[in-house]
């Protein structure tokens, strides 16, 4: 095989990437991926001079800690058709319909080659949302719902199309792009470090922690700028913070859909303790200036690690009192188990990441199989949970805010007092390719970065766990009524803006 | 049944008494304040630095509009002419009364002849919203929701979002309102009865914050639909997003 063997938040020279032909690329990416503690980071195209397209792969290998990283050279002006590796792998197929979408190339024999999220540089300018190609059975039993792109709610946007046998679901199209906003092209195009790093805040702003952690590795990887283990602590700290605060609303959320109030105001309520512990410690409810590249604006002083810990005992007295009482109700049971199933074995397939993949019996977690930041010292073990419904999905929610919790104050033991500081400006390697991995709330965030022979950024390419994780959800409501719909969609509660980018 | 009445007398009372007079903690990114002190010779640190061009020299002024409350610009000025302050209250109906001028600490204020006469009238007692999100990261959505939550409970002022356009009596844009997203946004807006508001909550919705200059994004809505009110802020603290409705309608 022929590969570059790089662990997370490394930086390798461009020209070390090997280039092959598509034959063994691909062969090769099929065979990595025959291993099951393999899975693909990210693949994508990055476009050189004369109209050729450099298609990137990044696999990584959970047991090793290792990311290959290899490439091909595609040539746009042939058009010459690739087998797709979707029929090998499922996991494979939304990266390939990324890049179908974007660069026009065709892919042979893909079975679900379906647009993306329209971006504003697509290939195929002529492809829009009114003639998005939706699957359909022929069948005068059978009747279709069309749910969105508005939905009833506070929520982003995006489209369901269900196919109906009476009430229960046969089939569930999930078709997005309302929420795209160009944010890979500003990252290139805006380019001081603080324009930068605030684009990095606004990927997801649920998940501001995790991207914004993700984007400073990287950066730091690519200036050789060392960072103090203070910051890194910090980071780790937002992340978990981040983890158990999310995790909290959207138990709360799980009960809203299935009418339970207790739970739902109870849950409502304790989240607003943990974003309000951001925004004492760093002035803002979700993370946000927090998190910078080569610095520490922020850092923790006696008085906010009190202040922290205190809300943090507050928070899991009461935390504790009503998951243990919810998760004993048997009208909460009811509804939660048993629905919306995913199997190990479609888990497996479609290469689901974070805690979709962890209720399924898939011990992915970036924390532990690429440690970064703080997570290099502590033995993280993931939590893991087989039954793959909405019970797991909320149970490992609760187990989660409660393992979170635990590293936040062993995290806050180690904490020192260091100086503030702050960096505005940052000058990067020339042409080097680096990838940083964080595990949010919701699983992996790889960040991928190449920059030109002026040390300029050249392409910056994001992967939100969500990108994955859709298909989970497509799969998890078949068979299943739907009114248990809006319980499945918010067990997963996949972002939308993350995969529209 | 005893442990149910248990957990909710360890909730005790959640609700913020009167959001109107609520304190936030000095820690909190709200209204900036600029004073009077001299800048330095050709001193121009703030306006580089600022991710989303909210600042001006000579005199310096700051866009609430535009601006991401990261506050780097107050860390930058070497003399600490820009300072942010925890005030929260930074709606407006009118974008010139969100530009922060130098030595006026006054609060942000209402542009009365902006207010059409009917929204008074219809909406003082009861406002039913519908979100819009056109491109926004989610950072809005997660504060809105908050709005109405056990704490902030903004339903106690008969401000509420629904499900059903029809049922509402405007809508609030979150996002810079992408190109992707503008069908969405024209239909939601059209299926609204009249007499109806538009409000932009966020920087993004106000000015397109830092997505500005990305070329999904169309703004061509806002030609057509003046904005009834402004809720800056990246994303607006619920309480900002409260006082800036109540302002508006009572």
């Amino acid at each position: 095989m022929n590969y570059c063997n790089i662990k997370n938040g490394q930086t390798i020279p461009f020209n070390t990437i090997p280039v092959m032909e598509y034959p063994l690329f691909r062969k090769q990416i099929i065979q990595l991926l025959e291993n099951k503690d393999c899975h693909c980071l990210n693949y994508f195209g990055y476009p050189q001079k004369g109209n050729q397209l450099q298609l990137i792969c990044c696999i990584g290998n959970d047991t090793t800690s290792e990311i290959y990283v290899f490439s091909f050279l595609h040539d746009l002006n042939a058009h010459s058709i690739l087998d797709s590796i979707t029929r090998e792998h499922f996991g494979m197929h939304i990266f390939e319909r990324e890049i179908s979408e974007k660069f026009g190339i065709e892919f042979a024999d893909h079975p679900w080659n379906k647009p993306v999220r329209y971006p504003f540089d697509r290939f195929d300018k002529s492809s829009n949302f009114k003639n998005y190609p939706f699957y359909h059975i022929e069948s005068t039993e059978l009747h279709e719902v069309g749910v969105g792109p508005i939905h009833a709610g506070i929520i982003e946007p995006g489209h369901f199309r269900f196919i109906c046998n009476g009430e229960k679901v046969l089939h569930l199209e999930i078709h997005q792009g309302y929420q795209h906003r160009g944010i890979e092209s500003l990252f290139l195009q805006k380019k001081s470090l603080l324009e930068r790093t605030i684009l990095a805040e606004s990927i997801a702003g649920d998940s501001v922690a995790a991207n914004t952690t993700a984007f400073s590795m990287l950066m730091e990887s690519m200036g050789n700028i060392p960072i103090s283990k203070q910051s890194s602590l910090i980071r780790t700290i937002a992340i978990e913070l981040e983890r158990a605060a999310i995790h909290t609303g959207d138990l709360s959320a799980l009960c809203t859909d299935i009418a339970y109030q207790e739970g739902s105001a109870v849950l409502q309520g304790l989240r607003t303790i943990l974003i309000n512990t951001f925004l004492i410690w760093n002035g803002n409810r979700f993370a946000r200036r927090l998190i910078r590249v080569g610095a520490n604006p922020f850092p923790i002083n006696e008085q906010i690690k009190n202040a922290i810990l205190k809300n943090l005992e507050k928070f899991e007295f009461q935390f504790n009192e009503m998951s243990n009482y919810m998760f004993n109700d048997p009208g909460v049971l009811a509804r939660f188990e048993d629905t919306g199933v995913v199997t190990n074995e479609q888990a497996q397939k479609m290469q689901l990441v974070g805690m979709a993949a962890r209720t399924c019996g898939i011990p992915r977690d970036i924390r532990k199989t690429h440690p970064y930041e703080a997570f290099k010292d502590i033995k993280h073990t993931p939590i893991c949970l087989e039954t793959g419904d909405v019970f797991a999905r909320a149970m490992l929610r609760r187990l989660e805010v409660t393992q979170s919790l635990q590293y936040i104050r062993t995290l806050l033991k180690e904490n020192e007092q260091e100086e503030i500081s702050r960096r505005n400006e940052i000058k990067l390697q020339a042409n080097v390719f680096s990838i940083a991995i964080t595990e949010g709330w919701r699983g992996e965030h790889c960040h991928c970065a190449i920059t030109d022979q002026n040390g300029e950024l050249s392409a910056y390419k994001i992967k939100d766990p969500s990108l994955h994780n859709w298909m989970g959800l497509a799969l998890a409501v078949r068979n299943n009524d739907i009114s248990d719909f809006p319980v499945c969609n918010k067990s997963f509660d996949l972002s939308y803006c993350g995969y529209d980018l | 049944m005893f442990d149910i009445l248990k957990i909710i007398k360890h909730q005790g009372k959640q609700y913020i008494p009167d959001p109107t007079k609520f304190v936030l903690p000095e820690q909190h990114a709200g209204k900036p304040i600029i004073n009077i002190k001299e800048c330095k010779n050709n001193c121009s640190l703030c306006k580089e630095i600022c991710p989303v061009n909210a600042i001006t020299l000579l005199p310096i002024s700051l866009n609430m509009g535009s601006c991401v409350f990261c506050s780097e610009c107050e860390n930058i000025c070497p003399v600490q002419k820009i300072k942010f302050t925890s005030d929260y209250k930074i709606a407006s109906n009118n974008s010139d009364c969100l530009i922060i001028q130098e030595g006026t600490e006054q609060e942000i204020k209402f542009d009365a002849s902006f207010i059409r006469k009917e929204i008074k009238r219809c909406f003082g007692k009861s406002l039913k919203l519908r979100l819009v999100s056109a491109g926004s990261c989610n950072g809005c959505e997660l504060e809105l929701n908050a709005a109405g939550n056990v704490n902030f409970d903004m339903g106690r002022y008969g401000i509420e979002f629904l499900a059903s356009p029809r049922h509402c009596d405007g809508v609030v844009v979150t996002g810079p309102i992408v190109e992707n997203s503008i069908d969405a946004l024209k239909s939601t807006f059209e299926a609204i009865p009249q007499p109806k508001i538009v409000i932009l909550a966020g920087s993004c919705a106000i000015s397109g914050g830092i997505l500005n200059g990305s070329k999904a994004i169309n703004r061509e809505f806002l030609k057509s639909h003046k904005p009834d009110l402004l809720i800056p802020g990246c994303p607006p603290h619920p309480l900002t997003f409260i006082n800036g409705i109540l302002h508006l309608i009572k």
